[in-house]
């Protein structure tokens, strides 16, 4: 875990992009996630890391609103993006959404072409205003989900005869088409074999310089491999937040290197 | 391994033979069999049943798709037109006419046999009037030479199709012994036969002593119109309710109430439904009685429990990870059901709204209570939208109808009836399946 090149991977901004205070989350009377503050900076891949059941999977989904379509969840307190408080009466989620993109953990391409699958998001938000604009959406999309490659001969083949690493980065082509901030990933690469992760996970590196990635995972040599800051979650509190280098070389909290060195989890 | 189990080879262990079967062994192998033997012996017994069904509906229905016809080439000149006219029993003289040109007929082919008119008429049933009716609408075809079938009546019918034989009939005036001789001899000369008996199929019920005449064309229209009114309003409220319900609505004990209510309709019987549309359509609303209109509506509310139950079964076993997928890119909820999860859900919608259809289509006892069954549906409804308002029958009203007259010949239209009903169900099924094999897709 003390790899030297983590050391000289430096953070290069430190200008926050979603803040979040005091956030509280109930599932009926379950207390999911207790007292939560976190800051995700711009242009840097924050790793959230924690056992089944922490909470990690859960406070994601409030950062884009996803939890809004459970009727017994309930959120509190402060998530501001860019300053603007995103559970605001006047916010609608759907706006959110395409501001806040997710990438979920089994990939879930719509039973559509690979084209249909990308432009689906651009033109529900009205994106484009013509076909050779959609073309060209599609294209950037796909090449920034490095998938273009594969699929540019058939983009109207359906996106599920995919491979299941394809499919996930078709899926990650689709979650930057709306021109996202935030790019949320829960889990992304559980379902995918070695080098398909290993392809996932240097577009993950690659997104960087264009979004802030927030990424859910069990494995902590992932969270160590792609993310700058790390966070470590247990039993719905936030345990321990930092530089992910100081995190898996010298944590704090007795908890956290429990976890990491493989004691409780 | 304990010791024990080592000292005692009949149970297994180290040593033992794999070839031998131990006894504990042969026991669950003899019980598979024993259940393999049961399963048989109960698809086999369904079978039986299913197969003697379908024997015993085809060997007593097929003869309703033959009838009997009398056919005489008939020439009639405009003279002897003029002359029957100025006649006072006008139907007598086209009578005495066509008696004329059958024993021309009968002539031409070497045969002398004696008739009279009486025994026409009970072999043809008064055939004066057809023959007059003909030329009154045709007044063009006077002069030419015209193949007429005149329908024999449902006795000589019956004596073909082994209904009624030399042994068990009695003289009457509707047929007698020597009524017999001569259908033997017209048969021999080929002017009675037996042809196909396409008015049954296209032709409208006839009055109960006229079997030979019922045909279930008019109530197949009936049983159209009213599918057509449960379509239009099943499909749309049910496919809402459930799209509604099952996305849509909040987890309450009020939508809980409402779901539970919805499995309940579903079990009412159908009768409930036929009384409550006599009370809501026809004695409140005052919408016309025996019409297709109030039957649809009835059959709609009979079919919504089952197509909402269907739609809901299929809208959930679309996987919720591509509501997610269409909510994480920014869908509203609706755009998510509507451009995702719909679609999916489409074939289950189908298959359960046909399946609902049939379900309608086959039912009876809600017909009875709004004045579809009784009713003799003499003719086609003169245009589309008369169809819906126009009192008709519908295809079981219809065999329900034929069933519960005196007459034998209809005991056999009503078998055919049944054979007409199930074709028209297992089309609706074959389509269903159909549909479902063409919309699946995967996910």
């Amino acid at each position: 875990m003390n790899d030297m090149s983590r050391v000289e991977r430096q953070v290069d901004t430190k200008e926050i992009k979603l803040e979040c205070r005091d956030c509280q989350v109930y599932y009926g009377d379950n207390h999911a996630i207790k007292d939560v503050n976190v800051d995700i900076e711009d242009k840097t891949v924050t790793a959230f890391i924690g056992p089944s059941g922490c909470g990690k999977s859960t406070f994601l989904r409030c950062l884009n609103r996803m939890n809004d379509t459970i009727d017994i969840a309930r959120v509190e307190g402060s998530f501001k993006l860019d300053g603007e408080d995103i559970y605001d009466k006047r916010v609608d989620p759907v706006q959110l959404r395409a501001k806040v993109g997710m990438v979920f953990q089994k990939p879930n391409p719509f039973p559509k072409s690979i084209y249909d699958n990308v432009a689906y998001g651009p033109r529900i938000h009205g994106l484009a205003k013509n076909k050779a604009e959609l073309d060209e959406i599609v294209e950037k999309s796909l090449r920034r989900g490095a998938i273009w490659e594969e699929v540019k001969d058939r983009l109207h083949a359906p996106g599920t005869g995919l491979s299941g690493g394809q499919q996930q980065r078709l899926c990650i082509a689709r979650a930057v088409a709306t021109e996202p901030e935030v790019l949320l990933m829960d889990e992304p690469c559980s379902a995918l074999d070695p080098i398909a992760t290993a392809q996932v996970e240097e577009l993950i590196d690659d997104l960087r310089s264009r979004y802030s990635v927030v990424i859910v995972t069990h494995s902590m040599q992932q969270a160590a491999r792609v993310s700058q800051k790390t966070a470590f979650f247990h039993l719905g509190n936030l345990v321990e937040f930092g530089e992910t280098g100081q995190i898996f070389t010298n944590p704090e909290d007795p908890r956290t290197e429990s976890y990491i060195t493989g004691r409780i989890g | 391994m304990t010791d024990a189990s080592m000292q005692n080879p009949k149970t297994g262990g180290h040593g033992v033979s794999l070839t031998a079967a131990d006894a504990r062994t042969r026991k669950r192998a003899n019980a598979e069999k024993r259940f393999r033997a049961y399963g048989i012996a109960a698809i086999a017994t369904g079978l039986f049943f299913l197969i003697v069904l379908f024997a015993s509906i085809l060997s007593q229905g097929i003869p309703a798709f033959t009838r009997t016809v009398i056919s005489v080439e008939f020439t009639l000149s405009p003279a002897e037109r003029d002359e029957a006219e100025s006649t006072l029993f006008k139907t007598k003289a086209y009578s005495d006419l066509f008696i004329r040109s059958l024993n021309n007929e009968l002539a031409e082919n070497g045969i002398k046999v004696d008739f009279d008119e009486a025994a026409i008429e009970r072999l043809l049933g008064k055939v004066g009037g057809t023959i007059r009716t003909f030329y009154s609408e045709n007044p063009d075809k006077l002069g030419e030479p015209i193949e007429f079938d005149l329908a024999a009546s449902s006795r000589v019918d019956g004596y073909f199709k082994g209904r009624v034989s030399r042994d068990t009939i009695q003289d009457s005036r509707f047929l007698q012994k020597s009524d017999l001789d001569l259908v033997d001899v017209l048969e021999e000369a080929g002017i009675i036969k037996q042809v196909f008996n396409w008015p049954f199929i296209t032709g409208a019920d006839s009055g109960v002593d006229n079997p030979g005449g019922a045909g279930i064309g008019a109530s197949v229209v009936g049983s159209f119109f009213m599918m057509l009114v449960v379509l239009g309003l099943s499909l749309p409220i049910g496919v809402a309710a459930s799209i509604y319900l099952e996305e849509f609505a909040p987890q309450n004990r009020f939508t809980d109430l409402i779901e539970v209510n919805i499995s309940n309709l579903a079990a009412v019987p159908s009768i409930v439904f036929g009384i409550l549309g006599l009370a809501v359509f026809i004695q409140f609303m005052h919408l016309p009685q025996s019409a297709p209109l109030v039957g649809g509506l009835v059959l709609t509310l009979m079919t919504l429990p089952t197509i909402i139950i269907s739609t809901r079964a299929s809208l959930k076993a679309v996987p919720p990870s591509i509501r997610d997928a269409a909510l994480g890119v920014g869908a509203s909820k609706m755009q998510a059901v509507f451009h995702h999860v719909l679609p999916l859900a489409a074939p289950g919608i189908l298959t359960g709204t046909i399946i609902g259809l049939a379900q309608a289509l086959g039912e009876t006892a809600p017909l009875l209570l709004i004045g579809m069954v009784g009713f003799v549906a003499r003719g086609y409804p003169d245009g589309f939208l008369a169809g819906f308002t126009e009192p008709n029958s519908a295809m079981p009203a219809q065999i329900y109808t034929w069933a519960a007259r005196a007459d034998v010949g209809f005991y056999e239209k009503a078998w055919g009836g049944i054979i007409i009903l199930l074709i028209f169900l297992l089309s609706m099924n074959i389509i269903a399946i159909i549909l479902r094999r063409r919309f699946e897709r995967r996910w």
